[in-house]
């Protein structure tokens, strides 16, 4: 939107000398932060896509070992996906918090976010361990290996998120509500959304698919 | 961009910001976006087990509970919308998509087809 309040200028006068008063100037850095953030979490959501196309292209190749419908088990991945869903909403109202410089519903909103990501962890290292320790590790099988590689970068990235969370928590309760902290904050909040987005795709492709299948 | 929406907002928002609300509205937005999403969630895992439906449509219903729910996650919880405000947010994500629609249609398209015009196994052992 810059663009058009220079437009009319550019002509006349390329390096916007003088235009300075008219000129609305470079955009905070507030959104120039949270810009360059999405911009990495869409780099991120397509190195998950190319996770998502390996598994695509792997999930048949099972080399005699089970398939996806026999080691999914639903009924954690249903627990999984509340927890997740749960702990988005909770770090929106932690932003919210936030904003208003409101320090017990911040704690409280991301302390609540991070007691549901740890059991969304512990859950999912369950199911791992238990398929390892049954012979079903990533080395059995093409398909195992993709679903390890993508189920496992997920949950990479939300161990990432919980230790991040942490920070946050730390960085308001020794800096307090300052702008650079709020802007970490802010990126903060958008890894979160974007990881509980990757997980939609992850449990529909994975889990729901590959029992349907 | 009109001039209209352009005396309303004279600068963008950082993807996740929201316009001036109060505190209500945007806990109602999140309230909704997750009764939204958890509804979509649910749904997903109904279709997924239930022989109610025609079965050869499963697959496709729940790719597209999930886009819906992926669009939900964008408006009610990125805050990700069509505003003139948020125009740049818009172009970067069209562009991530672009490239995941390439990369996973694309290497779905190929693999495919590559396993369908291979020459059988033993043919191949023969040549070498």
């Amino acid at each position: 939107m810059a663009m058009t309040a220079t437009a009319g200028h550019a002509q006349a006068d390329p390096h916007h000398i003088g235009v300075v008063t008219e000129h609305p100037g470079p955009a905070p850095k507030r959104i120039v932060t949270a810009y360059g953030f999405w911009i990495f979490l869409l780099s991120d959501i397509v190195m998950f896509s190319c996770f998502f196309a390996a598994y695509a292209v792997l999930s048949g190749q099972t080399a005699d070992g089970p398939k996806g419908s026999e080691i999914f088990e639903q009924r954690n991945v249903a627990i999984e996906t509340v927890c997740l869903l749960l702990s988005s909403f909770t770090c929106g109202m932690a932003s919210i918090a936030a904003d208003v410089r409101n320090r017990f519903w911040f704690y409280l909103g991301m302390t609540v976010t991070c007691v549901l990501g740890l059991i969304f962890l512990v859950i999912e290292l369950r199911e791992f361990a238990d398929l390892v320790a049954r012979g079903y590790g990533p080395s059995r099988s093409a398909f195992l290996t993709a679903f390890f590689s993508l189920v496992g970068c997920h949950g990479l990235h939300v161990s990432a998120g919980v230790l991040w969370l942490l920070t946050m928590m730390a960085q308001v309760f020794a800096k307090g509500f300052r702008a650079d902290v709020l802007r970490r904050m802010m990126c903060f909040a958008l890894f979160w959304h974007a990881l509980d987005i990757v997980w939609v795709g992850v449990f529909s492709v994975v889990y729901l698919l590959g029992s349907a299948a | 961009m009109s001039d209209q929406s352009h005396a309303r907002t004279d600068h963008d928002l950082a993807p996740g910001e929201e316009e001036q609300h109060s505190v209500g509205t945007r806990i109602l937005g999140y309230v909704v976006g997750l009764a939204l999403a958890l509804l979509l969630t649910a749904t997903s895992f109904f279709i997924a087990g239930t022989d109610l439906v025609w079965q050869p449509s499963i697959p496709v219903a729940l790719i597209v509970l999930a886009i819906a729910q992926m669009g939900v996650h964008l408006v009610f919880f990125l805050h990700i919308t069509t505003g003139p405000d948020n125009t740049n947010n818009v172009l970067a994500l069209a562009f991530g998509l672009l490239v995941v629609f390439l990369v996973v249609g694309g290497t779905v398209w190929i693999m495919a087809h590559l396993n369908a015009n291979m020459p059988p196994m033993d043919h191949i052992i023969r040549m070498q």
